[in-house]
């Protein structure tokens, strides 16, 4: 395993490298700055960044304004006042007038740990994944933070960035890694069934993977960055070759990933799909890892749903 | 502004008004009410003040206007269509599944609309935008934003306010239309906004007061604003909703509401005599 670094702060690094780069990119944050990490950004192109005060749902219309004038604005606070507050302004002055705005929500699900249930967002990929015309992107590490603020700066178009706030592990600095909206990646072959993760849950993924293997079975793991648009074909793939899926991510189970994967899945080719993630609660407070442990985001909960999916696969 | 001038703009405020009410009947559907009270505003800004380009309505010097109350597209359209955006047929599309002209302001479809609205509060963050994109691009166009006198209760208004303020844009007018009535009834009853002068001024706007009506008194503040400096700008426009209509005027009756075929004639009748002074 490589560096442990927070998507957050991946981030703020690589936002300041693009802003050099494209003078277009402008930067919002509403007095989270040193938080989400776009006071990186701030630092370097002070006048391209704008501290709008807490006001959030302004920073989204202020956005919107500018990408009418041909500016790439970020916006950027907590996924819970990103999502949640400004979900109206998202959806009617930015993604209905199909404007270039890119939202980013940092701080995302349970392992925000100390600030609690309020802090918690368990529910934004299911609410940006309901706009139409919205990309949702939520990476697995530093590394492939880095590559998705590359990639949604040449994508032009309304787009979620989901991030959080603790370190988490290097798992996509491998040979032949390629960061493509829209497109998985497999870390791991597998043929007996399929763990489709995002977000931090692709790192357990791959020790569930691991630990499983012991017992002989082979999962193959896909790491799932984009939550919309879905990788229709590798949820085909993976429905058709293993024969049952388990999902993984730090968010409700209830119209996330999850849903997302069961759609393609009971449209396409009804295979078990069984969720790990948040079974329809609110956070708390409390340490991020205890609280992973407590709501059974763990390698051991994926390996127990892995067990229990392929029990329930057609034979 | 001479006398001609003034003339001329007024005809054209009566012409918007009756283009609007074809159009509501039209469709059977429309805001009436809080389209009236702006058509004086209306023609000012697209028949005088406003510097764009009909032939190329994206031009980017072009000055913008966002109408953050965006159900009053029975003021915008016409408007828009009159100044020659779009052709005059296209009203009769309006609110209609095979047409482009949509309930609210919608910029993607409609020629010469510079925000999509319709979600009360959010039009004046964008106004906001454009104006600090202005700025940013060391521009001299304007950006005008009209927000209605119930949308102000909205708190992200007041966000924008102080946001314009402390980034001192000098290049927004912001338009109230304050007509004194909203939807379930008069501003006064439904949330008392107060001194709404002492308010502006208090968030730090170079702030007026004129009457809405006269064509006169908008295109002086609007010079007025243009040539102050240092801060942005109010304009409280005081004007009757669903002016020109007699049985229309003051009353949140007649905010959304479409009137029968016996009342549409009453107030074609009362237009059509206007539009002829
Ligand atoms: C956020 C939001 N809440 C409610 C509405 C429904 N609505 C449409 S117009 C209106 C009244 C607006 O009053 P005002 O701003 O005074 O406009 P005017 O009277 O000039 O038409 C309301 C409540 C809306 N469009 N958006």
């Amino acid at each position: 395993m490589g560096e442990k670094i927070a998507t957050r702060h991946a981030y703020g690094e690589a936002l300041a490298e693009v802003g050099a780069e494209n003078h277009d990119i402008v930067v919002l944050d509403a007095d989270v700055s040193t938080c989400t990490m776009s006071c990186m950004f701030g630092e370097k192109f002070p006048d391209r960044f704008f501290n709008v005060g807490i006001a959030e749902a302004n920073m989204v219309g202020i956005a919107a304004g500018l990408a009418t004038c041909g500016f790439s604005p970020f916006v950027n606070t907590f996924a819970m006042f990103m999502a949640g507050r400004t979900f109206d302004q998202i959806r009617n002055s930015i993604a209905y007038p199909g404007l270039n705005v890119k939202i980013v929500g940092t701080h995302a699900g349970l392992t925000v740990g100390e600030d609690g249930a309020t802090h918690q967002c368990l529910e934004d990929m299911a609410l940006m994944r309901s706009i139409p015309g919205m990309t949702v992107i939520c990476p697995a590490d530093g590394n492939e933070t880095r590559e998705a603020v590359r990639a949604i700066v040449r994508h032009n178009g309304p787009t979620y960035l989901r991030l959080g706030r603790m370190a988490t592990e290097t798992v996509t600095a491998i040979p032949g890694y390629k960061f493509e909206i829209g497109k998985s990646v497999e870390m791991r072959k597998g043929s007996d069934v399929t763990i489709i993760a995002t977000g931090i849950m692709v790192a357990m993924a791959l020790k569930a993977a691991a630990e499983l293997e012991k017992e002989g079975i082979s999962a193959r793991v896909l790491n799932f960055h984009t939550i919309k648009p879905i990788d229709r074909e590798a949820v085909i793939r993976a429905a058709k070759e293993t024969g049952a899926i388990v999902t993984a991510e730090e968010h409700n189970i209830l119209g996330g990933l999850g849903g997302a994967v069961s759609e393609v899945v009971t449209e396409c080719l009804p295979v078990p799909v069984v969720k790990v993630g948040t079974r329809d609660t609110f956070g708390r407070s409390g340490n991020a890892d205890d609280l992973l442990e407590i709501y059974g985001l763990t390698p051991e909960t994926i390996a127990q749903s892995t067990r229990a999916a392929m029990k329930a696969k057609k034979v | 502004m001479d006398s001609k001038k003034a003339a001329e703009l007024r005809k054209r405020a009566w012409e918007i008004r009756y283009t609007g009410l074809k159009m509501v009947k039209n469709a059977r559907s429309g805001h009436i009410g809080g389209a009236f009270s702006l058509s004086e505003i209306m023609s000012v800004l697209y028949f005088d003040k406003m510097n764009v380009r009909t032939d190329d309505p994206q031009w980017e010097d072009r000055d913008r206007l966002v109408l953050s109350k965006g159900h009053a597209t029975v003021a915008l359209y016409p408007t828009l269509a009159l100044r020659g955006f779009f052709p005059l047929e296209w009203l009769d599309t309006f609110r209609k599944a095979d047409g482009q002209l949509s309930g609210h302001a919608e910029m993607r479809h409609v020629p010469g609309v510079d925000m999509s609205t319709g979600s009360l509060g959010q039009g004046l963050s964008a106004a906001v935008g454009m104006a600090l994109a202005g700025k940013c691009r060391d521009k001299d166009h304007f950006t005008y934003a009209i927000v209605g006198d119930g949308e102000i209760q909205e708190g992200q208004i007041w966000e924008a306010l102080m946001f314009a303020a402390a980034r001192r844009l000098d290049n927004l007018i912001v338009i109230l239309d304050n007509n004194k009535v909203q939807l379930d009834g008069t501003v006064r009853e439904v949330l008392d906004t107060g001194d709404l002068k002492a308010k502006f001024q208090a968030f730090g706007f170079h702030t007026l007061e004129i009457d809405g009506h006269s064509v006169e008194e908008i295109a002086a503040a609007i010079d007025e604003a243009r040539a102050y400096k240092g801060k942005p700008h109010a304009i409280i426009a005081n004007t009757i909703k669903g002016k020109g209509v007699s049985f229309m005027e003051g009353r949140c009756q007649w905010h959304g509401k479409t009137p029968n075929d016996e009342q549409f004639a009453l107030a074609f009748k009362e237009l059509e005599e206007k539009c002829e002074v």
